[in-house]
């Protein structure tokens, strides 16, 4: 399969990355490269092989549903870029 | 004492400590002087914690001078910068995360606090983990202490440089695809990758959850024990954590490999091969072979399949995680006078993230896309199972795996940056053991003609971590190159 500029500037968006017309070039022909050595999947057939998601076989973590103590709201906030001191603030949104 | 404070070992530190011929403080300080020594040159750490390590090594001698304290009690270490220190910047050599102070530990670095360590600092890395040289670090590249004009290996490359270069005395990296075996192997150390589960998660910033792990860097296959026995363990915080007892790990090293079957992986011995890594691994399979082990021929048949498993599934991860770089949280964040909430989010993730992170991004976000899931992600998935399988075979007949970790000894800084494909192959020989959960090990087994180090790859079933630590340190016992120290 081959990526067009224009599927580049579509996952870009939904990845929302901007990307200069030069970045763009470069990626196109570089995912290119990349899904060509992708394509060799196809020579094996794996009809009716499942799928693993996990190396292990996982199954649900249980435990006790006990309230411990987690990030107060200071701490949790320490790092925003900004905040009220309560909740974090972002640009317009509508 | 013949040999500096800082070209110990884990193990000889130990000793001394507890002889109490040196104090923790003597020794962190050998250690801090070593960094200004050769930091201008390796540039192996991003941030150095110089009057932290000094706090807790003058906490570990109080601990030592009653008689009491853990295994790594007063042992000088670096942590990777993906890995979330309390109080200590955290950034995963990424702009998007410069400045960001993690408010709590990760599980392994509270378990190895508690087990005693002194802190020195943060190691560099590819940014993200996202790399096989350090060359994708957003801030510096690091050198590889045996060649300062070669690459130290990646994503964990400021760990193995430092670690080889006696500026830290173990260090605790993560692999993904490769990120602690490469290294470790480029830099003549030790890097064990544990099975998937095995070392919590928690704190450990997330590039590709079905595949990321945690593990030791250090100078011998003991010390590498001695440190997994204190990060290994379950972690009720962490959900993919194995809720299974932990055995001691140092008590398997004497194991000896006398009556183990060990499997020759004949894939990893094709073309592409450099001709000075297989002379050096093949030396050390009769190595193995003199001490009791039986070499037997074990093919992987999909081997070649899991570079293009493992470039749809990590970066389909990746994708999913880098998405909470945001601009909203922490981190970089770029709010332009009159722009949105979307111009946020364009601003902040184009301008924090990397180039490769960038097209991990895009491949990952492509592969997962409505319209062509099922041609990668699921693909993909199905392939995993497939090689997985392979490696479940080969146990039933052997009790590990041999081979090389890289299929070229460290090449040269700048020589594969310009071209994504060609740095991925450099990993051709540890994806896959990701892929299938598994550990592996990259003990040091030769120098190249240009005096750049190789690693032998040991690889193990699920949970055989004692098996591989076996096997290495009955390679060790039998060979020097481990005690080999670069020329800086």
């Amino acid at each position: 399969m081959k990526i067009s500029a224009a599927e580049v500037a579509h996952v870009a968006a939904l990845a929302r990355l901007r990307l200069s017309d030069e970045q763009s070039e470069k990626l196109t022909e570089q995912i290119n490269d990349i899904l060509a050595a992708m394509d060799r999947l196809n020579e094996l057939d794996t009809s009716g092989v499942p799928s693993t998601n996990h190396a292990l076989e996982l199954t649900g973590a249980m435990r006790p549903d006990q309230v411990a103590p987690g990030l107060d709201h200071q701490r949790a906030l320490a790092n925003a870029p900004a905040s009220d001191g309560q909740s974090l603030v972002v640009p317009k949104v509508i | 004492m013949t040999s500096s404070l800082h070209d110990l070992t884990l193990l000889e530190a130990r000793a001394l400590l507890d002889q109490r011929q040196v104090s923790s403080l003597e020794l962190t300080q050998a250690l801090l002087a070593r960094i200004e020594a050769i930091e201008p040159q390796v540039h192996a750490y991003l941030t150095v914690t110089t009057e932290l390590a000094l706090d807790m090594a003058r906490a570990a001698d109080q601990v030592l001078a009653q008689g009491q304290g853990g295994p790594l009690t007063g042992i000088p270490a670096g942590i990777k910068d993906v890995i979330c220190t309390q109080g200590v910047a955290t950034t995963c050599a990424s702009k998007i995360l410069a400045g960001f102070v993690p408010p709590y530990d990760a599980t392994l670095v509270a378990r190895l606090k508690a087990a005693g360590m002194v802190l020195l600092g943060k190691h560099n890395m590819d940014e993200f983990a996202m790399g096989s040289s350090t060359e994708n670090s957003g801030f510096f590249t690091t050198h590889n202490p045996w060649d300062l004009a070669a690459i130290p290996g990646g994503s964990s490359g400021g760990s193995a440089a430092s670690v080889a270069a006696g500026s830290a005395l173990f260090a605790v990296g993560t692999d993904t695809g490769g990120s602690i075996r490469q290294p470790a192997s480029h830099c003549g150390v030790v890097g064990l990758k544990p099975t998937y589960g095995l070392v919590s998660r928690r704190g450990l910033v997330a590039f590709a959850s079905s595949l990321d792990q945690a593990g030791p860097l250090a100078r011998t296959v003991a010390d590498a024990a001695q440190v997994l026995s204190v990060i290994a363990g379950h972690d009720p915080a962490d959900s993919t954590s194995a809720p299974r007892p932990v055995p001691d790990y140092t008590a398997a090293l004497e194991r000896g490999v006398k009556g183990l079957k060990l499997g020759v992986v004949q894939e990893f011995f094709a073309a592409g091969l450099d001709p000075e890594v297989e002379a050096a691994v093949r030396a050390a399979l009769t190595v193995l072979q003199a001490q009791g082990a039986e070499l037997v021929e074990v093919s992987l048949p999909h081997t070649d399949y899991a570079l293009p498993v493992y470039y749809i599934i990590a970066p389909a991860e990746a994708s999913s995680n880098l998405a909470r770089y945001d601009g909203v949280k922490y981190g970089l964040s770029l709010r332009a006078p009159q722009g949105d909430l979307m111009d946020m989010y364009l601003d902040t993730r184009s301008q924090g993230f990397g180039p490769e992170v960038i097209r991990r991004i895009m491949l990952g976000t492509y592969a997962l896309s409505a319209g062509y899931y099922e041609a990668y992600y699921g693909k993909a998935g199905q392939v995993r199972t497939l090689i997985k399988q392979d490696y479940l075979d080969a146990f039933q007949q052997v009790d590990a795996l041999l081979g090389p970790v890289a299929p070229t000894p460290a090449f040269d800084i700048g020589q594969k940056t310009g071209d994504p494909l060609q740095m991925y192959l450099s990993d051709i020989c540890t994806l896959s053991v990701n892929l299938a959960g598994l550990p592996g090990i990259s003990v040091p087994c030769g120098l190249a003609a240009s005096g750049r180090p190789i690693g032998l790859q040991i690889i193990g079933p699920h949970f055989a971590e004692e098996t591989l630590l076996a096997v290495g340190h009955a390679y060790q016992q039998a060979s020097d190159h481990h005690l080999r120290r670069p020329p800086l």
